[in-house]
């Protein structure tokens, strides 16, 4: 095996070197085309222009032939440009992951940065000075909010509020300290006359402090999605990075305010407390009230499936901006907007909208990160630079050293409150995951100051900093996590079991703390929780899920999920087995059948045990049967794949299951017409996600019904059920891989069956109204009569 | 000071941390706050439980609250703490205090009245991990919280959580909201199912799985950083809370 791949890699290393290379190549052409032909058509323009100035529209009075082809570069070149350059971006991220070994070394940040200074340094070349700069208000207003908003509504809420104590104290302590720190050390260097800076003031080297000194929630997260460090880390460093823009905010303004003045008062300072409070909770509030608004809205949107992701992505940027246009921390309002609406969003979209939302902030995000990185490396060889050699060494020495004593000190203090302590290889990877990026950048070049050169020398330096930090400490984090041996994450998707037990823990956990005495964290969360349940969920959420438990609602989507697998796997021959064995529901069922629970239903007769286990024989030999030829049928039809055998035994138990169920049923129901034989996760499933479950079966007749009579469970009748179950049997076998359910009686006779079904209304109700992500019947519509 | 006596032999604990609880209660009648020192003049309470002594106070001044000032807390005792009312598994977490296997004794069975030291000894089970641990030590505690869900849901203590006491765990775990008893029955059978085929993966039509045993249990919840989830704050300030007196 090792050979193989040894021998296999520089094959393809080779190979899709040269892909690359074309694709560069393409990408080159394709770029320096968008650029020559403007830089033609601003020529003529001008000669254009000169002429119609001499001229006086001369030409417009001859009569003109009808131009058949005009070239009318002007009219399309915004949007044209912006449309290459987003091409340009998403060729490049594609191309890394077609040279093999490289992602796994150099983060895409890097590679992306390399790109934007070769894209700058041929541009500079040829001599074209006209290069999309990475301009600020584009920056805040374009290309920042994707990012943070997918951040914020895919925030792992639980271990953030969790530590949300230590994620304050980095961001908002550890970030005035790093900014103060900093600044005034810097004032210090400045003040040696061998630098010839003496003449930069204190604030102005505050101000530039405050601007370096905030983590960046865009370089952290494109290394830290690579490194795959555990939740706890992961999340101090990133939440760190997210919550400190309030900090950065309040102090940039302040001191830029100052450094115009040239003096502070002590009355300043305490309006700055006030001004960062104003601004972290003003913006939390923002985000919080359109978060609500697009959870009240998304209440009644079931009528109009289409737009529902429009919603997140309308009320989130609305409220980013709202924050913006006073200042606020338009950061926290987006991250507060996306994690208040996402519950309740998610509980009434339907799982199409989910599944789009899920996607196309996923899709923005990473293109929006990829040309923040790929206009920071051009605006690196584009941008005037002032390069003074002790500015920006010290600068660099002081960020790392700031960072270490900010972290060690403030954990010291931490570790006296926390119950789970933070280690010293935690420390370290938080000092170390400080990275500094675009933002820091784009608010220097949003400095007006009126000295053009001290601008300059503060470009400069954040450059080298935001170099220094994404390229050593994003390359060497990576080897140093593993050297560490640092926990990472486990990839493992949660299991039912563990999130029965995760719920039971947090009741346990609420009721020791009760008999302790004392209110802690846990009876604060219990409180929430109920308070939520009881009042605000029924405001946000339509339908009957306002009401459903959350293990309930865990379950259902678990089981939606392994549905779907099993469809997908059908379709596609993708198999990702959510039970790789052979365990059956029967092998955890006691083999008495548990007297019957419902005290709703009559008290019927029961089957007699021998009777019971005769008919489980006749149906498991039927089962047999039916893989069996199963297996051969698919060696005609399809090409054999190695998922065949796991998708059989899919398909086995599947069906094991719904006997299992039919022989409960008879158990507990024995008078009432059987309606359907579906498990309400085939139900949904192939509602939801294969509509052609619908044609494949045109004629959806018998339905089968069992009626037994009471007075004798050993009647003939209940060998007429076997035949039933046979027949459904065979039918089913005809099908071939359809991945349905034995006898599946498709959409018609559902409504039908529903009608008839009475027997569990509530589950009904479920299927027929649930909007959400487990079954949304609104869009599958048009496939039912 | 008249506060009990260093006692080597175990089976007299017990009674002797009663004898403790009362002894203290007369010293404080006289003395006021007495109470301070039931943890310093019991360094093996320390050593066996693992609080220090200053939490060991705040727990015993909160025993008594909840006692009525006796010596031992009866099931009624904890069935009153109003906060107690809205929890889905109150019943169990009751239960679990009279447990005799949570009281780090091999015995089965469950006690009607528990004594100061019982209560510290459950208590225990939810102490946090410390900076200074060993890998191993982690994992010992992290095999204690575990058993200590695990008798929780085993409720006739054979070793094994059967479906029918696992379904009345999430049973009663759904009982806040809206009961949906099929949702409870068919969530068991599928966490079940997990237990049972991640365990053991290959069964024959035939076999039965009779129930999660502990290092089923152990396996399946790996997953779960339970030594670093399983943990309440005890208060170790003589702070908050204050007698009934």
């Amino acid at each position: 095996m090792p050979s193989r791949m040894g021998a296999r890699a520089p094959a393809g290393f080779a190979r899709s070197f040269w892909e690359l290379g074309l694709l560069l190549l393409l990408v080159f052409v394709l770029l320096q085309g968008s650029v020559f032909p403007y830089g033609a058509d601003a020529s003529s323009q001008h000669a254009k222009d000169g002429c119609s100035s001499t001229h006086e529209g001369k030409p417009n009075r001859t009569k003109k032939v009808f131009p058949v082809l005009s070239f009318e570069y002007d009219h399309i070149k915004t949007p044209f440009e912006v449309s290459l350059w987003v091409l340009f971006a998403s060729l490049m991220k594609l191309g890394f992951h077609l040279v093999p070994r490289l992602s796994s070394i150099v983060p895409e940040s890097c590679l992306l940065i390399v790109v934007g200074l070769l894209v700058g340094g041929l541009s500079k070349l040829i001599g074209e000075s006209e290069l999309p700069k990475l301009d600020s208000g584009n920056f805040f207003l374009v290309l920042l909010p994707p990012i943070i908003l997918d951040a914020g509504y895919f925030l792992p809420i639980r271990p953030f509020m969790e530590n949300l104590g230590t994620i304050l104290m980095f961001a908002v302590v550890g970030t005035l300290w790093n900014a103060f720190f900093i600044g005034s050390v810097l004032f210090a260097v400045c003040q040696i006359p061998a630098a010839g800076l003496t003449h930069l003031g204190l604030l102005s080297c505050l101000l530039f402090g405050s601007i370096i000194s905030a983590v960046d929630p865009v370089a952290v997260l494109a290394v830290f999605e690579e490194i795959h460090i555990n939740e706890l880390l992961h999340i101090l460093v990133f939440g760190e990075s997210l919550l400190n823009d309030a900090v950065t905010v309040v102090l940039y303004h302040l001191f830029e305010e100052f450094s115009a003045f040239g003096t502070v008062t002590v009355l300043d300072g305490f309006l700055g407390v006030i001004s960062f409070l104003i601004v972290a909770f003003g913006g939390v509030l923002v985000g919080a009230i359109y978060g609500i608004l697009a959870a009240f809205t998304s209440r009644f949107t079931s009528h109009m499936r289409v737009i529902e992701p429009l919603f997140v992505f309308v009320y989130s940027y609305i409220a980013y901006l709202s924050a913006e246009l006073f200042h606020l921390s338009g950061i926290m309002a987006l991250i507060a907007c996306g994690a208040v609406m996402r519950p309740y969003v998610e509980a009434n979209i339907s799982h199409k909208s989910h599944t789009t939302i899920k996607y196309f902030l996923k899709m923005w995000s990473s293109v929006s990160e990829t040309l923040i990185f790929i206009l920071l490396g051009v605006a690196t060889v584009g941008g005037p630079h002032n390069w003074n050699w002790i500015f920006v060494t010290s600068t660099v020495f002081l960020c790392l050293v700031a960072r270490v004593i900010g972290v060690i000190g403030l954990t010291f203090i931490i570790n006296k409150f926390r119950i789970v302590k933070l280690t010293t290889k935690d420390q370290f990877i938080v000092a170390y995951g400080g990275l500094r990026g675009a933002i820091a950048f784009s608010l220097g070049f949003l400095l007006e100051v009126e000295d053009e050169e001290m601008r300059h020398i503060f470009l400069t330096a954040i450059i080298t900093v935001i170099f220094f930090t994404v390229f050593v400490q994003g390359m060497t984090i990576k080897p140093l996590v593993e050297l560490l041996a640092v926990k990472k994450k486990q990839e493992a998707k949660r299991s039912i079991n563990e999130e029965i037990h995760i719920q039971f823990l947090d009741h346990l956990l609420t009721g020791i703390e009760d008999i302790c005495g004392h209110y802690g964290h846990h009876h604060w969360k219990d409180k929430m929780n109920r308070f939520n349940r009881k009042y605000v969920k029924k405001w946000l959420i339509a339908g009957e899920r306002s009401k459903e438990p959350q293990l309930i609602a865990f379950y259902h989507k678990l089981e939606f999920k392994q549905a779907i697998q099993l469809v997908e796997s059908g379709a596609g021959g993708k198999l990702s087995s959510a039970l790789p064995s052979t365990v059956s529901i029967q092998n955890i069922q006691p083999k008495k059948p548990p007297p019957a629970p419902e005290p709703r239903e009559r008290v019927l007769p029961q089957l007699p045990k021998s009777r019971e286990e005769e008919i489980r024989k006749i149906l498991r030999s039927n089962l047999q049967r039916t893989r069996q030829r199963l297996r051969s049928y698919n060696r005609h039809t399809l090409v054999a794949d190695p998922y065949e055998e796991g998708l059989n035994d899919l398909l086995k138990k599947q069906k094991m299951f719904e006997l299992e169920k039919k022989i409960k049923e008879m158990n507990n129901y024995l008078s009432v017409p059987v309606a359907t034989s579906d498990s309400p996760t085939l139900r949904r499933a192939r509602l939801a996600s294969d509509p052609q479950a619908y044609n494949v079966k045109p004629d959806p007749v018998d339905v089968p019904t069992i009626q037994v009579e009471l007075a004798s469970p050993q009647s003939p009748d209940s060998v007429n059920i076997m035949d039933e179950f046979r027949k459904d049997k065979e039918k089913d076998e005809d099908t071939g891989l359809t991945m349905k359910l034995p006898s599946g009686p498709s959409a018609p006779p559902r409504k039908q069956s529903e009608e008839e079904d009475a027997k569990d209304p509530q589950k009904l109700t479920r299927c027929l109204s649930d909007p959400g992500p487990s079954a949304d019947e609104g869009e599958d519509d048009p496939f039912l009569p | 000071m008249p506060l009990p006596q260093p006692c080597p032999a175990p089976p007299c604990c017990s009674r002797r941390c009663g004898a403790g609880g009362a002894n203290s209660r007369q010293v404080r009648r006289m003395m006021g706050a007495a109470t301070t020192r039931i943890g310093q003049q019991d360094p093996e309470l320390v050593d066996r439980t693992g609080f220090s002594p200053e939490q060991i106070n705040n727990l015993h001044k909160r025993f008594l609250q909840l006692s009525g000032n006796k010596d031992t807390i009866s099931r009624e005792n904890l069935n009153d703490i109003p906060a107690l009312t809205y929890n889905p598994i109150k019943s169990q977490i009751i239960e679990a205090f009279f447990d005799k296997r949570n009281q780090h004794d091999s015995e089965v069975g469950s006690l009607e009245e528990i004594t100061f030291e019982q209560f510290l000894m459950v208590m225990s089970h939810f102490r946090p991990p410390t900076l200074e641990m060993t890998a191993e030590e982690k994992q010992a505690m992290r095999k204690e919280k575990l058993r200590f869900l695990f008798n929780m849901h085993d409720t006739d203590g054979d070793g094994k959580i059967t479906l029918e006491e696992y379904r009345k765990v999430v049973e009663e775990l759904l009982s806040s909201g809206s009961i949906e008893q099929e949702s409870a029955k068919e969530i068991t059978d599928a966490a079940m199912l997990e237990v049972a085929s991640t365990n053991v993966p290959h069964m024959g039509p035939e076999d039965f799985y009779e129930g999660i045993t502990f290092e089923h249990f152990e396996q399946i919840l790996k997953g779960l950083e339970m030594e670093s989830r399983m943990h309440i704050r005890f208060l170790d300030t003589a702070t908050v809370h204050c007698g009934k007196s």
